[in-house]
């Protein structure tokens, strides 16, 4: 177990590599009751939260969720979270655990006439169940991607979200608090496989997903990180014409994904040949390589671009590839 | 996985290391407490065959998906063979930490020098204490 954002969480249950194939192959269960959930409500939290996701809200309906950020003024990234559009009026964003008080704080601060922001994190407990087998594994109906519904696992009322880190298909499962020992259990009598922070951080990694702190923070932009496709530059959020601006200059650098031509294991904060370095890094347990993510001079993100990475002081060779460094084979 | 055991016939340095000592030869590898700690290994960077290690420095360096770690030399001396099994499947040192799983042979600068290293109830005594 070790602490994470005030939390005791199990790095692994039987072993990151075991953990993390279980789930590409069929289905595995991750608790994430650290995340946040703040509830945004009043007949004003679309106009609201327009002004401070970057992604268009108006895109989504009833039922529908959208990956977004909660950005700054310098076109930084307080938090990178999931909008759940309840009703009209009614919005639930899950965020980071690292985050939630940032991002809770950031809101509140900003809140308008006619909308409301409470932070209900304690309220509630997160089980993602993800890998191909996940949905037919609980019994659940298969829906679209970004989608979610009332629903019950076993008894346990949950609210069904069809979203997850790790590429998969798959859900995230959200009960209330006190039902939460009772869902994992439920879950894990279905046969799913528990899965810790250490295989979360790999399945991610992989497709990759940015990790908030790593990748992407308070100082790095949406366009040098490659996730312009989650803002809607013509519409006005916090820090729009920053990103605007990037966009029309181009970004001095960008985030690049690579995979080592050597034997060495990238990790964060090794420096990249040219001016770079690296954000994320690991072995890959699906291609048995090691991979990750780091900034680099535009000039060399390219895929196919040459890296050398100080490993420990060792110059390692690394390739660019295109995002993700995983892909499922169909 | 292997089951945890700390064979009598070897000798241990406190930093999770063992020795074989044949001769003016020994082998090295890790401790199954070392690889147990580390998790799955995934790979090994070893010395190069002619070089040459001190005791308690590294020679080397074992990864597992989340962590690295140096290994300590439990004796000085000159590496003869290195385990081309450990490189290519680093796994096979949590299968077997001191049988398939070992590391690297020396040729023992100073023999002398194992009078120092733990015996096998030492080593427990010493890793109960962690």
């Amino acid at each position: 177990m070790v602490p994470f954002a005030g939390w005791e969480m199990p790095v692994q249950y039987t072993g990151v590599i075991p953990e993390h194939l279980a789930v590409r192959a069929d289905a595995g269960a991750f608790d994430v009751s650290h995340m946040g959930q703040l509830h945004v409500e009043g007949p004003m939290s679309a106009e609201f939260l327009q002004a401070m996701l970057s992604n268009d809200l108006d895109r989504i309906s009833d039922g529908e969720a959208q990956y977004t950020l909660l950005t700054n003024e310098r076109g930084g990234i307080v938090d990178d979270l999931i909008v759940y559009r309840m009703s009209h009026g009614h919005y639930l964003l899950v965020v980071n655990a690292g985050n939630r008080e940032a991002a809770y704080g950031w809101l509140k601060e900003r809140e308008a006439r006619g909308t409301e922001v409470r932070d209900a994190s304690d309220e509630y407990a997160l089980v993602a169940v993800q890998g191909p087998r996940s949905l037919e594994r609980l019994g659940l109906a298969d829906a679209p991607a970004f989608t979610h519904a009332m629903g019950e696992v076993d008894g346990v009322e949950v609210m069904v979200c069809r979203t997850g880190y790790t590429g998969e298909k798959g859900v995230e499962l959200m009960c209330a608090e006190d039902d939460a020992v009772a869902l994992w259990d439920a879950v894990l009598a279905r046969g799913v496989v528990p899965v810790g922070l250490g295989a979360r951080d790999t399945l991610r990694l992989e497709v990759c997903y940015p990790l908030h702190g790593n990748d992407i923070t308070q100082d790095t932009d949406a366009i040098s990180a490659g996730l312009a496709w989650t803002c809607a530059l013509d519409t006005d959020f916090t820090g729009a014409d920053v990103l605007r601006r990037i966009k029309e200059e181009g970004p001095e650098r960008r985030l690049a994904a690579f995979v080592m031509e050597e034997k060495a294991i990238p990790r964060p904060k090794m420096p990249i040949e040219g001016g770079g370095e690296v954000t994320s890094g690991t072995q890959s347990p699906s291609l048995d390589v090691g991979i990750g993510m780091g900034y680099v001079p535009a000039a060399q993100a390219a895929p196919d671009t040459e890296l050398v990475i100080d490993v420990r002081g060792k110059p390692r060779r690394a390739r660019v590839v295109k995002k993700p460094i995983y892909r499922k084979e169909h | 996985m292997a089951t945890e055991s700390y064979p009598d016939d070897l000798r241990y340095h406190p930093e999770h290391d063992w020795a074989r000592i044949d001769g003016d030869e020994a082998v090295l590898g890790i401790t199954w407490y070392a690889q147990d700690s580390l998790g799955e290994l995934v790979l090994f960077d070893g010395p190069e065959v002619g070089a040459t290690v001190a005791k308690d420095g590294s020679y080397a360096e074992v990864e597992s998906v989340k962590a690295v770690s140096d290994v300590v030399a439990p004796l000085s001396g000159e590496v003869l063979e290195v385990n081309q099994k450990a490189i290519d499947e680093p796994e096979t040192v949590n299968e077997d930490p001191y049988g398939e799983g070992w590391l690297v042979r020396i040729r023992l600068a100073d023999p002398g020098e194992a009078d120092q290293l733990l015996d096998a109830a030492a080593y427990q005594a010493h890793i109960a204490e962690l």
